[in-house]
């Protein structure tokens, strides 16, 4: 793990600044593995260390202001002076004048001191839920002084109601969940929080295997199909996707709500035709030879939302300093999960009775993206399933418009105020920040979905586009 | 070797076990593969068309290898059986205790008075056919705490047949005895403890064994429900991995902790019989 804007401030060839033709050996291979030149990629002159823990990683930014405050941030006084006297004794001489060490227990005890250490988080075992699973046999939560239990959920009702009741400090959800909770849809109206957005993509449609021949739509009439809540990005992607295809979701299919795990069994006896669902059941299906991938979702909507990292608003305000560390952890865990290198060692982390428990090819093909799809063929989609953490109010702003247009809310609704409080942009921004990842500098866009635009100005309009609506 | 009648129908029972384990066994044998696999056939866990049982020789190596290691803990999420046992035995029986510690004297209330029969009597008619699961929404709404939702589950769902059979043997103790006691001056307490109780305690254990044994039963959907812990945790964890090898070993462990259950219960009011 290196982190471009984190050079070693005692390097005299590394630039603080990277601009163009930058001479950093970071700077030098990214631009060398640009024109081909395969010798100068070699880390010639690597860094005093690489920057493997957080920790590491908070000392160099330390000490990096401090030797920039030094030279007054100007980086070519620095870079000269650290030449002629060479980084290992600037280091030990500024470290005579300066203590290095108390400043940075200082600016870490800055941080605050964690008012509570000992967390339950609760997950549902889907793939969707990596980065929340992964933070802990990666030790991300311990990195930020968090001893935390992960603990399995059978389903999203109880999960719900198990951070209601504050059994959970903060739960894996799914994105509609913390919006539908605090607008009191489907439960009693809560302040919920929702600071950052675990996975996009990574669902499918998937079908039974009788149903090989039946892969337009407009042949489902009468279909059972079952999502896994009500509140879900699966249950509004499902409504979108047969409505797009002229089919009324509430009067020309069935949708019931079936907790994940047991899609598989009920796809096998028959209860139901289809569904959409969370990985890796949709795999498992291929696996046990029940059903095949009709769609996966990112051909619905590329880069949708799926699953969400959520806490109760008093939990923010009780505990701010646990709160943030824990955001920590959660991000990092995300953009480790993001990464295509890490998936194979993902799969077999995750795959154990303790985490998701299912075979291990299962998992390995739905987050490598490399899999078999039931019908004969080996499909190869890296981004079959990613993670992003960044909770865009945009996002929320479509899914209210969408349990609008199937009746879950009805009334005014003040779109981007409801957006703002639940989704927590801002402090998803900040993290990401801190631990030197770039958050978008928006946090509304436009989607296209299926093909239709999507305007987040104007949600009442997008509404009534729609033919087929409950409104 | 002399022949013995009485070893029959222990003979044809262990033929009928070992033809039924035998066809079972035989007949859930995947093929054997002869070519190598291709990497569509890898990526779908083999060549075969469908899914089997398990036969029961890898039941049985599963059983052995759980029972070897009851006890182990690896996190919150993956604990041995006998750990999960104990926690299902925690619940049902704080559960059970309860419910016999407030139906049993409620009972005997209801079964002395009349009175009090006619007055209680269509609160218990409505509330006992409720099926407990669906007290479960309610309870974790407003207990806010998972354990003891699912111990209040218990509760109530073993305290019907406890309160119904303590006020049913407490109101057919016979008259006399009671008069006999009325002669010999005992007070109404007195009466209560050394008369109608050790005469109706053989229904009032009816009662407790017909509790324990739903209580058994609704632990494991309770628990398949709310999670965590416990034998009914763990049958849907391995549900979840469709892994039926696990589900047919835990369904055997649920039918013999039930059954040491209603045995320890009979053992009981065997006992309590024999005082009468
Ligand atoms: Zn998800």
């Amino acid at each position: 793990m290196t982190y471009k804007s984190l050079g070693d401030p005692f390097n005299p060839d590394q630039s603080l600044l990277h601009e163009k033709g930058c001479s950093c050996t970071q700077c030098i291979s990214e631009n060398s593995k640009a024109c081909g030149a395969q010798t100068l990629a070699t880390e010639s002159k690597p860094d005093r260390e690489r920057l493997d823990t957080t920790e590491d990683m908070m000392d160099r930014v330390i000490e990096s202001t401090i030797v920039r405050g030094v030279f007054a941030h100007n980086d070519f006084s620095r870079r000269s002076f650290l030449g002629l006297v060479g980084g290992g004794l600037t280091a030990s001489i500024l470290g005579s004048l300066i203590p290095f060490d108390e400043i940075k227990a200082a600016v870490k005890d800055s941080m605050g001191k964690l008012e509570k250490t000992k967390l339950n988080v609760g997950f549902v075992p889907i793939t969707c839920a990596t980065p929340i699973i992964m933070a802990h046999p990666l030790g991300f939560y311990s990195k930020y002084g968090l001893d935390v239990d992960v603990i399995k959920t059978a389903g999203w009702a109880v999960a719900r109601d198990k951070s209601l009741a504050g059994e959970y400090d903060a739960s894996h959800m799914l994105t509609p969940m913390p919006l539908a909770m605090s607008l009191g849809a489907g439960s009693a109206p809560t302040p919920y929080v929702m600071p950052t957005v675990e996975n996009i993509n990574g669902q499918a449609i998937v079908l039974h295997v009788d149903h090989k021949d039946k892969r337009d739509p407009k042949q489902w009439k009468g279909f059972k199909f079952g999502v896994p809540f009500e509140y879900s990005m699966h249950n509004f992607l499902l409504r979108y996707y047969v409505a797009e295809h002229g089919l009324d979701p509430d009067k020309d299919i069935q949708i019931r709500v079936v907790p994940p795990p047991e899609m598989v069994a009920n796809l096998r006896a028959g209860n139901l035709d289809g569904y959409l669902s969370p990985d890796p059941f949709n795999q498992r299906a291929v696996w046990e030879k029940i059903g095949f991938i009709h769609i996966l979702t990112k051909e619905i909507w590329e880069g949708h939302p799926c699953c969400a990292f959520a806490c109760s608003k008093e939990f923010t305000n009780r505990y701010p300093n646990t709160y943030s560390a824990l955001l920590k952890a959660i991000v990092d865990a995300t953009h480790y999960s993001a990464k295509a290198e890490n998936r194979i060692e993902i799969s077999a982390a995750i795959a154990p009775k303790n985490y998701l428990n299912q075979p291990e090819p299962v998992i390995r093909q739905v987050l490598t993206g490399r899999y078999a799809d039931g019908l004969g063929g080996i499909q190869d989609v890296p981004d079959r399933i990613d993670f992003d953490p960044f909770p865009w109010h945009s996002m929320a702003v479509w899914i209210l418009t969408q349990m609008k247009r199937w009746g879950y809310i009805k009334g005014d609704l003040e779109y981007n105020k409801i957006a703002e409080a639940v989704y927590l942009a801002s402090d998803a921004g900040a993290k990401m920040k801190e631990l030197g990842y770039t958050p978008p500098t928006e946090t509304y866009k436009n989607y296209t979905i299926m093909g239709k635009e999507f305007d987040y100005t104007k949600p009442e309009q997008y509404i009534n586009s729609f033919a087929i609506r409950r409104m | 070797m002399r022949y013995r009648p009485a070893l029959r129908p222990l003979i044809i029972s262990l033929v009928f076990l070992f033809v039924a384990l035998g066809s079972w066994e035989w007949s859930s044998q995947p093929p054997k593969a002869t070519e190598a696999l291709s990497e569509y056939e890898l990526l779908m866990g083999g060549a075969e068309q469908e899914a089997r049982v398990p036969p029961p020789s890898a039941v049985i190596i599963h059983a052995f290898n759980e029972l070897s290691d009851p006890f182990y803990d690896a996190g919150p999420n993956d604990k041995g059986i006998g750990i999960q046992l104990a926690y299902s035995l925690y619940r049902v029986l704080t559960g059970f205790l309860l419910a016999a510690l407030i139906a049993i004297p409620c009972g005997f209330v209801i079964g002395m008075f009349p009175v009090m029969h006619k007055a209680m009597n269509p609160y218990v008619q409505i509330l006992k056919p409720i099926s407990p699961l669906a007290w479960m929404p309610l309870a974790l709404f407003i207990i806010k705490d998972s354990e003891a939702s699912a111990i209040f589950v218990i509760f109530i769902c073993s305290i019907w047949p406890m309160l119904i059979n303590t006020a049913f043997g407490v109101a057919n103790v016979r008259k006399d005895w009671i008069n006999v006691a009325r002669t010999h001056e005992l007070s109404d307490m007195r009466t209560a403890f050394t008369v109608i109780l050790p005469a109706a305690a053989p229904t009032i254990l009816t009662g407790m064994r017909i509790s324990i044994g739903i209580a058994w039963l609704v632990i494991v959907a309770a628990e398949m429900l709310v999670g965590g812990t416990g034998i009914g945790y763990y049958v849907w964890n391995e549900w979840n991995n469709l892994d039926l090898t696990s589900v047919i070993f835990a369904i055997m462990m649920i039918g013999i902790v039930g059954m040491m259950l209603d045995l320890i219960l009979s053992s009981v009011s065997r006992w309590v019989a024999y005082e009468e």
